[in-house]
């Protein structure tokens, strides 16, 4: 995102924050076949976060030998810290079964994630809730899958809506609230929460360093000039600011998916 | 531009199939065919390490057990050789007795023996005396009667000369002899 794309939305002479706008990007050749239309920003960076988990695991992990060289060291971290922190955590001993699934999503949504700071792309994907929709959708669909696979169809949602042990009027209010929270709420609060934050961590960055170019490039005076290096500043430091918040939201995503798959594997206890 | 929607909740229908792809790409790329890769070899390495590891424990057992089987040998070994030494000493001190029986039996019946030679040479030596000595004493006794015995002077010339010719027959018995 170019300042002066920021800033052609702005009526001229005020300074004028980023808004939706900002987003909203059409396709790469508007004027090409309309089976070309797909291809935009967004999808290409997409295609671009895909292209480096792929590359990063096949030169990590093709051909993996016993004592690790070069990248396979850095893989075996990446692996280990998901493997670690979130897969055995979550899963127990199911978790390496899980791993495949784990490690793709962690890193695509990661990679995808920290476009939103890597310069002349600037824009963090999953800021389009297109993408944490699909993610949080194999997720709930593979958690109903399990559920009723391993669980049963009654048995799933009796484990569910009544967990064992609870004094019985009680089950009056909880049933309908797990079932909701379980089915309804799970997928639309696990891609809200990835999608707001990118989405808030973009908007943020985009209106500091728009802040920056406006008072100290655009319309650079004595008074404006303080503001201006104080968005300057405040642009640095909330990059590495979403360079973290990317990256945890990138696991909480990961985690959640990872606690998700363990309710249709086992009954909550 | 072509916007589908200015709301940023409404999903855009390429961009979820597009996504949808992008992810089933990774997942089968990544998933299914790299990190399998990466699980096996890790696998791999904590078998060889814990192999490496009960290898080095059953080595380890195995060399104890050996040095406790030397240890016993050693000193069973060195049972023997006191056993021996042992043996060989009261062997070596029965020999020497025996040997030195022997040899005292030995030396007795050598000096019994020269007794006996020397008892049966005297015998001998009498015999031939006892035999000649009357002859002798015949022949003595003949001359000393032909000859006057008139002093001491001749009596004992006829000794001497008896006696000379005595020792002249006894030399020449002993040249025949030897």
């Amino acid at each position: 995102m170019s300042a002066p794309h920021l800033l052609a939305s702005g009526s001229g002479d005020e300074f004028e924050a980023p808004g939706l706008e900002i987003f909203h990007w059409g396709p790469l050749f508007p004027d090409g076949p309309s089976w070309l239309h797909w291809l935009t920003k967004p999808t290409l960076i997409v295609a671009l976060a895909g292209l480096i988990a792929i590359v990063f695991a096949w030169r990590a992990f093709a051909g993996a030998q016993l004592v690790p060289r070069g990248m396979q060291n850095v893989g075996e971290v990446a692996y280990l810290f998901v493997r670690d922190q979130v897969a055995r955590p979550m899963l127990g001993r199911d978790g390496d079964r899980w791993m495949p699934f784990l490690f793709s999503t962690f890193f695509f949504i990661l990679f995808m994630n920290w476009m939103g700071v890597v310069p002349v792309l600037y824009l963090p994907v999953n800021s389009h809730i297109a993408f944490p929709i699909v993610f949080a959708i194999a997720v709930y669909v593979m958690m109903l899958f399990l559920g009723i696979k391993h669980q049963g169809l009654v048995g799933y949602f009796k484990n569910m809506m009544f967990p064992p042990g609870l004094p019985k009027p009680l089950y009056v209010i909880l049933a309908p609230i797990e079932l909701l929270s379980n089915l309804i709420l799970r997928p639309f609060t696990h891609s809200v929460r990835l999608f707001a934050n990118m989405f808030a961590g973009h908007l943020l960055l985009a209106f500091f360093a728009s802040v920056a170019y406006w008072f100290l490039v655009e319309k650079l005076t004595v008074l404006g000039a303080g503001v201006g290096i104080v968005g300057f500043v405040m642009t640095i430091v909330m990059t590495a600011f979403e360079l973290f918040i990317q990256a945890l939201q990138a696991f909480i995503f990961t985690l959640l998916a990872a606690s998700y798959i363990q309710s249709g594997l086992h009954a909550d206890h | 531009m072509i916007l589908a929607s200015e709301n940023p909740l409404v999903p855009e229908a390429s961009e979820l199939i597009f996504g949808t792809v992008a992810f089933l790409v990774v997942l089968i790329l990544v998933g299914w065919k790299l990190v399998p890769q990466i699980q096996k070899t890790l696998a791999e390495r904590t078998d060889a390490i814990e192999g490496g590891l009960k290898r080095a424990e059953e080595a380890q057992d195995e060399a104890k057990e050996t040095l406790e089987q030397y240890r016993a040998q050693l000193a069973e070994a060195r049972k023997e050789a006191a056993r021996l030494r042992e043996e060989a000493r009261e062997e070596g001190a029965q020999i020497k007795a025996e040997i030195t029986e022997q040899a005292q039996a030995e030396a007795r019946r050598i000096v019994e023996s020269a007794h006996a030679q020397i008892e049966a040479d005297r015998q001998q030596a009498l015999q031939s005396l006892r035999a000649e000595i009357g002859t002798l004493s015949v022949e003595l006794a003949g001359r000393v009667v032909g000859e006057s015995l008139e002093d001491s002077a001749r009596q004992s010339r006829v000794v001497d000369r008896f006696l000379e010719e005595l020792e002249g027959r006894a030399s020449t018995r002993e040249q025949i002899t030897s």
